[in-house]
């Protein structure tokens, strides 16, 4: 699968997941800006980040690491960091 | 959908920005079971909550204090009995971690050993109320062992017999230059005189938020955590046990999941026992009147306060004050 594709449809599914989560409502993963600042735009917390996280690590068998959090600013930068996790892996 | 940009304008979102990102992780130590003071009312002694055995050699706290810090506390809340009957123990803490001490005053911390360690120093009225409910005028003590000290301040618990006589108070801690953050008496021994009637939180209320307009530089607090201490309510929701956030993290089995301060844990001075909150045990979490777990309450519920303009201020200025009281931010 082409590069760009395999991004397209992680940033794509994280936001799902965070609509989901945190039951976010007038939003659609389409209308999903994935730069969009979550702490400081969507006003995410520490909480809402665990819980992210705990869905991420299923769906992806990846292991997030709570020092991490603060890296994971926007949905595009989740995206990046769930890539490392999957090229470490291979 | 809302945003924080679409709530707040410039000023308030820089204000917003600088609490944000804080992530306190914190936790609560009971760091001895020893008082210079016996309070009426006092919660530690009252729920037995002191009858452990207290760990002595300072080499396991200080090992115990690594672990914490491992674990992902980020800011440690000392209390007890009277944390400055044992010196070698807030030095360990504070030689690892920010750490807070919650004082009676009584006992000078030396400034040379801990310069920037805040300290809460615990006040339950005027000079009347505290020879009735602790045996002695303590502020007559703790004023002169702490004037104009920049990183101490009064905790005020207002008791029902303060109403309509705060402002005397608040003006005796301006005058000896510090600071003053209020709460409420719980009363956890019935003490006979202390209950909060019907009414008389209402104009506690009013009183707190004149005294706010009236003493902005002296008192850390914000009209929408007056509040919510005084009614019990946050945005239609009634405050105890399914809604509080500062309950032991392994001993938290509510269902659904509550939001809640993540990690924390309060622990005995055995270093073993935990306790389920932030508080006593036998308290009627329905009755809780707890300054800490309403603050906590209203922080971990931030999402649920973007619903307007005015929600989102009142949510600010409440992490502004949490964040004050920790020295977090300038004063
Ligand atoms: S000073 Fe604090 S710990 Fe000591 S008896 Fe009074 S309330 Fe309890
Ligand atoms: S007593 Fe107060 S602080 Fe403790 S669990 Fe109940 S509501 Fe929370």
């Amino acid at each position: 699968m082409p590069e760009r594709i395999a991004t397209e449809g992680i940033i794509r599914h994280v936001a799902e997941i965070i609509i989901g989560e945190l039951k976010l409502e007038d939003i659609t993963p389409d209308t999903f800006n994935p730069d969009m600042d979550l702490v400081d735009e969507l006003g995410i917390d520490s909480m809402d980040l665990a819980t992210i996280a705990l869905v991420l690590q299923d769906e992806y068998k990846i292991v997030i690491d709570e020092d991490d959090y603060p890296k994971l600013k926007t949905v595009r930068f989740i995206c990046e960091y769930i890539e490392e996790k999957l090229t470490a892996k291979h | 959908m809302n945003t924080i940009s679409s709530l707040l304008n410039e000023d308030w979102h820089e204000r917003y920005r600088r609490i944000a990102n804080l992530n306190i992780r914190s936790s609560i130590y009971d760091l001895t079971n020893r008082c210079n003071l016996r309070c009426k009312g006092c919660f530690f002694f009252s729920s037995g909550e002191h009858i452990v055995t207290e760990e002595m050699d300072i080499e396991k706290w200080e090992h115990f204090i690594d672990k914490e810090k491992a674990r992902g506390v980020n800011l440690a809340i000392l209390i007890g009995g009277e944390p400055t009957l044992c010196m070698d123990r807030l030095e360990a803490f504070y030689k690892r971690l920010p750490t807070y001490c919650a004082t009676n005053g009584l006992i000078k911390l030396s400034r040379d050993k801990f310069p920037d360690m805040m300290v809460g120093i615990s006040l339950w009225g005027g000079g009347e109320d505290e020879k009735v409910l602790r045996g002695k005028d303590t502020f007559a003590v703790s004023s002169k062992n702490y004037e104009g000290d920049p990183y101490a301040y009064y905790l005020y618990t207002v008791t029902p017999r303060q109403v309509g006589k705060i402002e005397p108070v608040i003006k005796r801690i301006a005058d000896v230059g510090l600071k003053v953050h209020l709460q409420l008496l719980s009363n956890d021994e019935s003490v006979d005189g202390f209950y909060w009637r019907q009414g008389e939180l209402d104009d506690l209320r009013l009183e707190m938020d004149e005294m706010l307009d009236h003493y902005p530089q002296t008192i850390i607090s914000s009209k929408y955590y007056h509040e919510v201490i005084t009614t019990g309510m946050m945005l239609g929701r009634r405050f105890g046990w399914q809604e509080c956030p500062s309950v032991t993290e392994s001993l938290d089995t509510r269902k659904p999941p509550v939001r809640r301060l993540i990690h924390f844990y309060r622990w005995a001075a055995d270093l073993k026992t935990i306790h389920r909150c932030c508080t006593s045990a036998t308290r009627d979490c329905s009755t809780c009147k707890d300054g800490a777990a309403h603050m906590s309450w209203i922080m971990v519920n931030k999402r649920e306060h973007m619903n307007t303009t005015r929600d989102m201020q009142n949510w600010t200025e409440v992490y502004e004050m949490f964040a004050k009281l920790y020295r977090l931010i300038p004063w």
